[in-house]
């Protein structure tokens, strides 16, 4: 089948049952997309569908169809996306294993809300399990990277 | 400080590199098992391209040192920041641990252990490049100015990459003189994580992440109870499944090697496998508490025992007991285990995330029948430790070294979560019994504490440092210790260490996470006793403690204690000591519909020097979430020998919504450098337990706390 991933149409050898997750990281080299969890409770597969968040550990590869994958390698090349800069700044990471997902789900909440509250963040961001605790810092890189987008920066 | 060292060359993809390293206080360091050194050894290398590449001879799992132990290195050195990177050093003894013998990451130790050793490889470093280009100018170091990366001499100047290859032909200098504190640029400055840039964009690789050609992936059925032995195997479906190649046993379980996860799992739910029951039916949590619970009425081996306290406890004007309990925990750091293992004929190379190098490289060599300078290990980030992945008794590595050689092709071996959760290696349950005396003003003046729960060091290589008189230190650590008890007259601590079949181990901060529990929330029910305030009564037994003071006042300052708090809540208190370091935590919680809110918590800590605030306070953090996930949710279930729980949903740890506000103070208190990595974990149950009575006069005993 045929998955349109980071912008480029690549051809995959996978069973239709096989989750995303899977495809993405064994089949495409893709490891940037991490696995937690294997049952949707943890967030750390989080990928793009055409600009929402999932969960790709429970999302059969063949449900995708033309839409467009957007991984963590698929969101710049360098770093500079606004909310990976905010992330940055804010200091954000210790392990690191969870960061994708946490990057991803806060870039697709502040596509639909471009000034979250507190209330947003706690609602769209519970999905993501950080184990060394950076609920803090992802807090406050996320009003960072509202105000860095606001500014067009 | 007299040290003798070398420095030595060595040819790297980078270029030409100098590398040092320091003899002396390596030869000073406990010895462990005899082990050939694989190869030389070097805590940093300046390229010639003006890289500055320092060697970590600890694990980077989130803590910090990354870019911590660099920053040592980088104050003596005066390098240019910027240009400085770190990596993991392979497994050889040169990167031993200088306090426990052993290339080892865990007791909250890496930065005041390496303190000494990281600034002086850079006072050696930049000696010698000072000397070289003092020699290339023909005039006296002493003339020389190095700084931000460059020697100058007048308009004469050089960079360090310019200047390393005529710096490792020099002798190393005899003598360095470290900075003073004064004098410190980098360190006790905010200084941002150097590993932020990979690890934002998903190129940090992780053990997981490992991949070459010819790699396959096993993922391997292990006992469904703790005692069950694998009796049969019938592969014939699972070999069908598209993908699978092989299916082995391994020493107490089945691994299904495929081409991808993905395939190995499917492979894995297709096969048959009969196990024996567990013994006796195997352990049931419910039951197995009742048995501590009994045993707790009776003293253990002895542990503290000074004046007489049965006679004191029967004389005293009052008497108050109280019983803690706590379950087993399951550590579920985000990466779920994994090793891979590429065997050669009679070597091996192993990628994993380790606490542990040269035990796993022991280990390996002795399963492949070589020797252990033929094993190397790659140590990529670790995505979570919290002590699971410093396992004394290797079982992520050995059983992957198993399945590898076993398949006759390179393996990574990936748990699932199902796997973690169940797989055993747990904080141990505990049950504490305490009774205490007390005098007319409501002190203690007889105290009597028994804990009962399983032994983490027996049975494994730590148990002949780490068990004494029948002692396991690491089960009675912040109890043994507790500064309450040097103020009560007549005290008894005494253990119990029954044994089960339950794998147990390190949990972030060890056995501080139930003595602090027992301790702080005896405290303060002795206060609520007397009638006094939580505060003012640990003051006045702490009197002789004046860090702990320093740490209780500032907390309690900051938090607004003695204020009224906001309508509906409460705050509770708790101090306690671990790791070298003082923490005090404050918390402020309220109750809807039956559920505990932690709101606030405010945190004083005394680390002595604080190498990286910035760090320190995204440590705090992190410990009093991992605390609380302990507090509100973590508990581990047995029934007949199964672990009942299985993942996140029914395992919870806190998230975004219930993390609460940390505000973190610290205290330059000038005490010896402690840990910073665990000691805030402990303070942060008691904390809310105490503010919890505060608020609701329901005194909350066991772990996790649960409202009436």
């Amino acid at each position: 089948m045929k998955l349109d991933i980071n912008g480029t149409v690549r051809d995959v050898d996978a069973t239709p049952d096989m989750p995303l997750l899977w495809v993405v990281r064994d089949l495409l080299g893709l490891p940037g997309t991490k696995f937690g969890c294997g049952m949707a409770q943890c967030g750390a597969c989080t990928v793009h569908i055409d600009g929402s968040p999932v969960r790709a550990c429970v999302t059969p590869v063949s449900i995708v169809g033309t839409r467009k994958v957007t991984t963590i390698e698929g969101l710049s090349h360098d770093g500079s996306h606004p909310v990976q800069r905010a992330w940055a700044e804010a200091d954000v990471v210790q392990c690191g294993y969870c960061q994708s997902g946490q990057i991803m789900t806060a870039v697709a909440l502040l596509e639909t809300k471009p000034e979250p509250s507190d209330a947003d963040i706690d609602a769209a961001m519970s999905g993501n399990i950080c184990r060394c605790g950076t609920y803090i810092r992802v807090r406050e890189a996320i009003h960072l990277a509202a105000k860095l987008k606001r500014g067009g920066k | 400080m007299t040290i003798s060292r070398r420095g030595f060359l060595q040819a790297s993809a980078a270029g030409l590199v100098v590398s040092f390293y320091v003899p002396n206080i390596v030869k000073a360091m406990p010895k462990a098992a005899p082990q050939p050194l694989p190869q030389a050894n070097a805590f940093v290398r300046i390229g010639t391209d003006d890289s500055v590449t320092v060697m970590l001879a600890h694990s980077e799992m989130g803590q910090g040192i990354w870019t911590g132990l660099a920053m040592l290195i980088a104050e003596e050195l005066d390098c240019d920041w910027s240009k400085v990177r770190s990596e993991h050093a392979p497994a050889a003894m040169v990167y031993a641990h200088p306090a426990f013998g052993m290339q080892a990451t865990g007791g909250s130790s890496s930065t005041w252990v390496e303190f000494d050793r990281y600034r002086n490889v850079g006072a050696v470093a930049k000696d010698m490049l000072v000397r070289a280009a003092a020699a290339r100018w023909n005039v006296a170091p002493a003339a020389c100015k190095a700084a931000n990366g460059v020697v100058t001499h007048g308009k004469d100047r050089l960079t360090y990459g310019q200047l390393a290859e005529a710096a490792m032909k020099l002798a190393p200098p005899t003598k360095v003189v470290l900075k003073q504190p004064k004098d410190w640029k980098l360190i006790g400055t905010n200084v941002r994580r150097i590993d932020t840039p990979e690890k934002i964009t998903g190129k940090a690789q992780f053990g997981i992440d490992v991949h070459f050609p010819g790699l396959r992936t096993a993922v391997v059925l292990r006992p469904p109870a703790f005692g069950a032995t694998l009796v049969k195997f019938d592969a014939s479906a699972a070999l069908k499944v598209p993908g699978v190649e092989k299916v082995v046993p391994t020493a107490n379980g089945v691994a299904v090697v495929a081409a991808h996860f993905w395939a190995a799992k499917l492979g894995r739910d297709a096969l048959k496998v009969e196990w024996t029951k567990p013994a006796d039916g195997g352990v049931d949590s419910v039951k197995l508490l009742g048995e501590f619970r009994t045993k707790a009425r009776t003293t253990g081996a002895i542990v503290v025992d000074a004046g007489k306290v049965d006679t004191a406890l029967a004389s005293a004007k009052s008497k108050l007991e109280a019983q803690f309990e706590f379950p087993y925990l399951a550590h579920a750091p985000m990466e779920p285990l994994n090793c891979t293992v590429k065997i050669d004929g009679d070597r091996c190379e192993i990628w994993t995330g380790t606490q542990m190098q040269t035990l796993e490289q022991g280990v390996a060599a002795k399963i492949l029948g070589t020797t252990p300078d033929k094993v190397t290990i790659h140590t990529p980030f670790l995505g979570g430790g919290f002590g699971r992945r410093g396992n004394p008794v290797s079982d992520f590595v050995s059983e992957a070294v198993i399945v590898a050689k076993a398949a006759g092709v390179p393996v990574k071996v990936v748990w699932t979560r199902e796997d973690d959760i169940r797989g055993g290696y747990y904080r141990p349950a505990y049950v504490h019994r305490i009774q205490v005396g007390v005098d007319a003003n409501g002190n203690p003046i007889a105290w009597d504490h028994v804990v009962v729960g399983q032994s983490i060091m027996a049975g494994t290589p730590f148990e002949a440092f780490g068990i004494k008189n029948g002692i396991d230190g690491s089960s009675v650590e912040g109890l043994a210790d507790s500064p309450y008890l040097d103020e009560t007259p007549a005290k008894r601590v005494s253990l119990h260490s029954p044994k089960t079949p339950i794998p147990v181990l390190f949990w972030r901060s060890v056995g501080n996470t139930h003595t602090a529990f027992a301790m702080e929330s005896m405290i303060d029910e002795l206060a609520a006793a007397a009638g006094k305030d939580p505060l003012a009564f640990r003051l006045a037994l702490l009197k002789a403690k004046p860090r702990h003071v320093a740490a209780l006042k500032l907390a309690a300052e900051k938090a607004g204690w003695g204020t009224p708090p906001p309508a509906g809540h409460a705050r509770g208190l708790a101090v306690h000591e671990s790791f070298g370091s003082i923490v005090a935590e404050c918390a402020e919680v309220s109750v809807d519909q039956g559920r505990i809110k932690v709101h606030a918590v405010t945190a004083a800590v005394d680390c002595g020097t604080a190498v990286n605030p910035l760090g320190i306070e995204a440590q705090i953090q992190s410990a009093i979430a991992f605390g609380l996930s302990a507090a509100l949710h973590g508990k581990l279930t047995l029934a007949n020998g199964q672990v009942q729980e299985s993942n996140f949903h029914d395992y919870p740890v806190v998230r975004m919504h219930e993390m609460p506000r940390v505000a973190v103070h610290l205290i330059a208190s000038g005490a010896k450098m402690g840990g910073i990595g665990e000691p805030a974990t402990a303070p942060i149950a008691p904390a809310v337990a105490n503010a919890i009575f505060a608020l609701t006069k329901q005194r909350l005993r066991s772990l996790p706390l649960r409202l009436a």
